[in-house]
């Protein structure tokens, strides 16, 4: 008895489940449910399905070239039962399988974490294109003008003070200023 | 027996029925409608094809007649003269001749009047032609009746005569009338002949079918036979000479010993003598019937010396009683056994044999020396056997230990494993954590696994596992924050715009009153505060100053020249320049409130009254019964209006 997977999703068979399809040339196809089985019946590419482990691994979200997967396998090499090596080997197993999540879930998140950077390239786009959506840019406008004309008012009180009344053409010019600005 | 069945001819019409048959045919078959003022080529062709059509057919029909019917040459000489003696041969092949003739004058008829009818100028002149040539042709056959008949009357004995094929084994059965040929083939054939105590009960001949050895034997009954010249004889009595002429068989004649037939046994053998030509290469048999009534022993002298002729001849004489079943069937094999010997004897004699013997061989080995050479068994095969006779070295079987440990017996297939035996009994691990065991063990397994771990830390030094921290700092925060506001600002702008664009189409009803603007003063200041601008000091400002109602209602007032409206919905629809829904019919012309009120009541009651008399459901039933009463619509009409009746 063995646990096959899924000739179109990937997935574990259990013994009992699923049905096994077999094509005139001897090509043997398992599916684990009737969704997969239907699936394959309309011919499609399990590598462009977007639910399928092919098209995860396809197309790089998921890991898929890694040493530790090379250990698993179906070998065809019969061996000898021998006590002591089973027990070893079954710790081995383990450790191996840890490894291999490990290295698919570090893959994953290193993945996952370049979306933050584009976030946030795309914040601040947003916010330096369409930020008149939700602050007007004549907000406030009022306010730093009048500011801006207190000061400069209180610039020519100072020059008067500092300058003598004959240059009046000064004040002319600032007069013309404040009603270019307004 | 296919070779000759003459049950096959097709029937020979009248002369009547003939002209009958082929003028009709021309009817049928050949277009029927011409007119006189077609062109003449047409009209002639049209004859020309009714002359020659009737001419093909009665050569085709006359043909078929003469082609069916046997030809006197050509068949067996036994069926040639057999048909001689019923039919007469110079009548037969006459009438065949003459029907022959009258194909051959049919023909130049028709021959002669299709060249006729290329002078013929008119239609009437093409159908006499034609008339003529039908004509002629139909008074040939009439003088054909004759031939016809006799021809019908032959084809009709024809069909009737038994099927005798001349080459197969037969036994021809001979000698005077009421001797007990017939009895006999009832005897020993399936044929059901008529036997009756009087002198030529068979007038004709007969055939049954016997089986011998596995081989199907032909049995012919003929006619009896007196003892006169051969001119003499009648026809009944030279079919069976002809049989006996013809067909090569073995030959039974019967004799009556009893002379109960009326013809003494001196007679039978006279007979015997002079009708003896026809009998020379053929086997013979002389069977003396009615032994029943006396036996062999009992004959008189004279009798015994007449029949001793037989002995000297040497011709077997066999006693039966075809009443008793005495010898019957003695009789039957003995002339089987004898045409078979005759036979085979005739085909060895012939040269076909020769080249078939040519072709067979039949091998034998020759004897090399004395030497024996018996088969070889292996040493090693023989002590097997003696050892397999000996219980002892046998394998104790599993079958073996079941019946000697009975219930206690348990079936343990892992006891022969090939492994130490301690580990025979475990239980190997197939899965675990819905993996396969058996994918992973290989001999290399632990090597690779420690390699694997190797790399494993170093990987883990070099801090690859290592999860960076991302750092946010307050502005970026803010920067998030405000994005979402966007896009939050965004997604209502859209569904607001998606809402307005389904809204704005033109559908509104006569009574919905006119959409109101969306867009306003107070509406514009309110959002620019909202997105923080101050909007203090601008009650006057240049946004504020909408084209009020004001303005189009003073000028539309100046052009109506201040007349002054009577009813306040007509100064409604005056006022406005805008175009405006028209009112709903129930306040059109209404003065003012009460005005209203009153119509309401007015228009209630009328419409009870209504609904009331004519027994309506409401205001709106405008029920029709019968669409279409039957009697305004169904019918023959007369004189008069169609709307009323």
């Amino acid at each position: 008895m063995r646990i096959d997977t899924c000739y179109f999703c990937s997935s574990k068979i259990y013994p009992g489940h699923g049905m096994h399809f077999v094509r005139n040339d001897c090509k043997v196809f398992k599916f684990c449910r009737s969704k997969c089985h239907r699936a394959f019946q309309k011919k499609k590419n399990p590598r462009r399905v977007r639910w399928t482990k092919a098209y995860r691994k396809a197309v790089g979200k998921e890991l898929a070239v890694d040493p530790s997967f090379e250990i698993e396998k179906r070998r065809n090499i019969p061996m000898k039962y021998d006590r002591e090596f089973w027990q070893m080997s079954m710790e081995a197993i383990r450790k191996v399988t840890e490894i291999q999540k490990k290295r698919q879930s570090t893959y994953v998140m290193q993945r996952l974490r370049k979306g933050r950077e584009v976030e946030q390239h795309r914040d601040i786009r947003e916010v330096q294109r369409d930020m008149a959506l939700i602050r007007s840019p004549a907000a406030g406008l009022k306010q730093r003008l009048a500011t801006e004309e207190k000061l400069l008012e209180e610039e020519q009180e100072n020059d008067v003070e500092m300058v003598t009344a004959t240059e009046e053409e000064n004040n002319i010019d600032h007069s013309k200023l404040s009603y270019i600005k307004i | 027996m296919p070779l000759y069945n003459f049950k096959k001819i097709t029937v020979v019409p009248t002369a009547k029925d003939f002209v009958n048959i082929m003028l009709s045919k021309t009817q049928r078959k050949t277009p029927t409608v011409v007119h006189k003022h077609y062109k003449i080529s047409r009209i002639r062709s049209f004859y020309m094809r009714k002359v020659r059509y009737t001419q093909q057919n009665f050569n085709e029909r006359l043909s078929m007649i003469i082609q069916e019917f046997p030809k006197l040459d050509n068949i067996h000489p036994f069926y040639a003269d057999l048909m001689n003696i019923l039919y007469d041969k110079d009548h037969y092949k006459l009438a065949l001749g003459q029907l022959n003739q009258a194909r051959h004058l049919i023909d130049n008829v028709g021959k002669d009047y299709v060249r006729l009818m290329k002078f013929g100028d008119s239609l009437y002149r093409c159908k006499m032609l034609k008339k003529a040539a039908l004509g002629r042709m139909a008074t040939i056959m009439k003088r054909q009746a004759p031939n016809l008949v006799y021809l019908e009357q032959v084809r009709q004995h024809l069909s009737r005569l038994p099927s005798i094929d001349p080459y197969t084994r037969t036994l021809i059965l001979c000698g005077f009338p009421n001797v007990g040929k017939s009895s006999f083939l009832n005897k020993i054939t399936r044929a059901d002949v008529e036997v009756h105590s009087y002198a030529f009960t068979t007038k004709s001949l007969y055939v049954g079918h016997t089986d011998y050895k596995y081989l199907r034997w032909q049995v012919v009954d003929t006619p009896g036979v007196l003892d006169h010249p051969l001119e003499e004889r009648n026809v009944i009595e030279m079919q069976a000479v002809t049989a006996l002429a013809h067909l090569r068989a073995a030959i039974l004649y019967f004799i009556d010993i009893s002379e109960q037939c009326g013809h003494s046994i001196a007679e039978q053998v006279k007979l015997y003598e002079s009708i003896k030509p026809l009998f020379t290469n053929k086997p013979l048999l002389v069977v003396c019937n009615k032994v029943d009534v006396t036996p062999m022993d009992q004959l008189s002298e004279a009798s015994r010396e007449a029949l001793s002729i037989f002995e000297k001849n040497n011709v077997p004489l066999l006693p039966m009683s075809a009443i008793t079943d005495e010898g019957v069937m003695d009789v039957k094999q003995q002339a089987c056994d004898t045409l078979l010997a005759y036979r085979i004897e005739n085909k060895i004699q012939a040269k076909k044999v020769d080249s078939i013997l040519n072709r067979l061989h039949v091998a034998l080995p020759k004897t090399r020396d004395e030497k024996e050479r018996p088969s070889c068994i292996p040493e090693k095969v023989l002590q097997k056997q003696r050892l397999a006779e000996l219980q002892e070295f046998k394998k104790k079987l599993e079958k073996n230990l079941e019946d000697e440990l009975g219930d206690d017996y348990i079936l343990d297939l892992k006891k022969n494993y090939d492994i130490p035996e301690e580990f025979r009994h475990d239980i190997i691990p197939e899965f675990w954590n819905g993996r396969n065991i058996a994918d992973f063990i290989h001999a290399e397994l632990l090597q690779k696994v420690e390699e694997l771990e190797k790399e494993e830390a170093l990987r883990e030094e070099a801090g690859y596992y290592a999860v960076p921290k991302i750092e946010i700092d307050e502005t970026l925060r803010e920067i998030k924050e405000l994005a979402q506001k966007i896009r939050d600002r965004k997604i209502i702008n859209r569904n607001e715009s998606r809402m307005t664009r389904q809204s704005s189409k033109p559908t509104t009803p006569r009574t919905a009153p006119a959409k109101a603007r969306g867009r306003s003063a107070t509406d514009f200041r309110n959002t620019m505060e909202d997105l923080g601008v101050d909007m203090e000091g601008t009650e006057k400002a240049h946004f504020t100053k909408t084209r009020g109602r004001a303005r189009s209602l003073t000028r539309s007032q100046s052009r109506t020249n201040n007349k002054k409206p009577r009813m306040a919905s007509e100064q409604r629809l005056v006022s406005t320049s805008r175009s405006q829904s028209r009112l709903p019919r129930n306040q059109s012309g209404v003065r003012d409130s009460a005005m209203q009120m009153k119509l309401k009541k007015v228009a209630h009651k009328a419409i009870a009254k209504k609904v009331k008399k004519q027994g309506l459901k409401g205001e709106a039933d405008r029920f029709i019964g019968t669409k279409r009463p039957r009697h305004l619509y169904a019918g023959k009409r007369g004189i008069g209006k169609t709307d009323r009746r």
